[in-house]
């Protein structure tokens, strides 16, 4: 890590410094985990030519989540970048017609969604996978229905995502961070959802809620399979929580 | 799928489990282990020795009749709502059916999943000792307490998560209700924002902002994994703070329930 730092300009330094600070006290709180940070972090430690810096990403690798609760992390890590990139797009170029309140609402979420992914990378450190790639060239950004629909698919499928992964998470401060995050990603849907249809059931409609009024829960494979389409990176989660 | 090798762990971790729950478990079992072997006849023994593993701690079963507690509480009060003449206007009536229709579902959940172990229906005053008194002739004063409701059963379900890591698959079902009840609170939350003339009141939680702050304390925390993510990303405390969903712990939640409790 002091590699790093001396390679950073005086901005990066601050958020190296943040970074180490988490890493220490996020990740090495736990004594179990220590033996395969080590492993990470030397593993990470060879990829440190990769640009770590979101807006300039790499192309085309096949990235590797990692396992355990790392590889869970790194999992909802990626999941937040995806959503952020977008997030920005949609703000960056607003379709046609965007009112005052959605402007408002696809901000508020734009900012969630890049705390969520700073967040995860700042926690990771260096076991973070580097930034990915996105690929949105099927969205039509200029179209409102076509940029709420992603934004319900995104949210929809991190809220699966988080609520799939929860139980391969095995600390608990962990656990209960993902769950912090999880209840914002589903107030997220749930607004988008009324945007696309105002004052319908379909917030939480019967397409994403269950006879016992449960939402989704989908494992990792399921969930990097869905989203392959919307990033150029490879993502490898074989081993997310193992 | 090693099926003797399930049956052993499950008696490995069921020990004095007899008499727990009784009821629900086959069918969820059958579910985890596919429609293959699920539709093969199981012996009796073995579905029993299930049944008793399936919810083993007892502190499971103490985190889902907490949870029957307060989705009574919510099941009884979109009842009452959804009932009453004249409160819900016909443009709002979808968005309080379909969680009204929740709640049931999530009652009768717990309820066939803890059997006999459930415990009984409470009797609720909703006007909270007399301070919501119009809470079902004035919609103003039924949004508020319905989108706090739902606030605090997010915080509620959040708060037990820790309790379950040892239970993976209850876990999943906490995680489950805990991400719809959130959906709930974003969308009443929306409507409150219009009905309730609070612009600053949007889908999700400002700071500690709300109308009844036990229910809001701590939602203005900037400390996450240890660390103050105050100026992260160059976003202000008010985005971090709605980034960022709070637990509450059973005591805090009891605490704010307990005047909508009689018994």
């Amino acid at each position: 890590m002091n590699k790093i730092i001396k390679t950073k300009s005086n901005s990066e330094n601050k958020e190296e410094e943040i970074t180490s600070v988490v890493n220490r006290r996020l990740f090495l709180r736990s004594a179990g985990l220590a033996t395969s940070l080590g492993t990470i972090v030397i593993s990470a430690c060879t990829t440190d030519d990769h640009d770590p810096d979101p807006q300039i990403p790499g192309t085309g690798d096949t990235v590797e989540l990692g396992s355990g609760d790392v590889g869970v992390l790194n999992y909802a890590y990626a999941l937040e970048q995806l959503e952020a990139a977008f997030y920005t797009q949609v703000i960056a170029t607003p379709y046609a017609g965007m009112t005052d309140a959605e402007r408002t609402i696809l901000t508020d979420i734009r900012d969630h969604e890049i705390i969520h992914r700073d967040f995860f990378k700042a926690a990771l450190g260096n076991g973070a996978i580097k930034g990915l790639t996105p690929n949105f060239s099927a969205i039509d950004f200029n179209s409102r229905t076509a940029v709420l629909g992603a934004a319900k698919l995104f949210e929809d499928t991190g809220v699966a995502a988080y609520n799939g992964a929860g139980k391969l998470i095995k600390n608990g401060d962990y656990l209960l961070l993902a769950g912090k995050i999880v209840s914002v990603e589903a107030r997220h849907a749930s607004v988008i959802r009324d945007l696309l249809n105002p004052k319908s059931a379909d917030f939480a409609g019967d397409d994403i809620v269950d006879n016992n009024g449960f939402d989704k829960a989908v494992a990792p494979a399921d969930i990097l399979t869905a989203v392959k389409g919307y990033v150029k990176d490879t993502i490898s989660g074989a081993n997310v929580g193992k | 799928m090693d099926i003797f090798k399930i049956i052993d762990d499950f008696q490995k971790i069921d020990g004095d489990a007899a008499g727990r729950l009784e009821y629900a478990t086959r069918r969820h079992f059958m579910n985890r282990i596919g429609s293959k072997i699920a539709s093969a006849a199981i012996p009796t023994a073995f579905a029993s020795i299930v049944n008793k593993a399936y919810a083993q701690s007892a502190a499971a079963v103490d985190v889902l009749n907490y949870a029957l507690t307060l989705e009574y509480l919510e099941d009884e009060f979109y009842k009452a709502g959804n009932a009453a003449a004249n409160l819900i206007p016909a443009s709002d009536k979808a968005i309080f059916t379909q969680i009204g229709k929740h709640e049931t579902q999530h009652v009768a959940f717990l309820v066939k999943a803890l059997g006999t172990k459930a415990i009984a229906k409470p009797t609720f005053d909703f006007q909270y000792g007399g301070a919501f008194g119009d809470v079902f002739t004035n919609y103003k004063t039924f949004v508020t307490v319905s989108s706090a409701l739902e606030d605090t059963g997010v915080r509620a379900y959040k708060g037990q998560a820790g309790a379950l890591l040892a239970d993976p698959q209850i876990l999943e079902y906490a995680l489950q209700v805990h991400s719809v009840e959130a959906r709930h609170a974003a969308v009443v939350r929306r409507l409150g924002a219009t009905v309730l003339a609070n612009a600053a009141m949007k889908g999700w939680i400002t700071g500690n902002a709300g109308a009844v702050p036990a229910i809001y304390a701590g939602e203005d925390n900037m400390t996450q994994g240890g660390v103050n993510l105050k100026g992260l990303a160059s976003k202000s405390d008010a985005a971090v703070t709605e980034a960022f969903d709070e637990p509450l712990t059973k005591e805090a939640v009891l605490a704010i329930a307990g005047p909508f409790i009689k018994k």
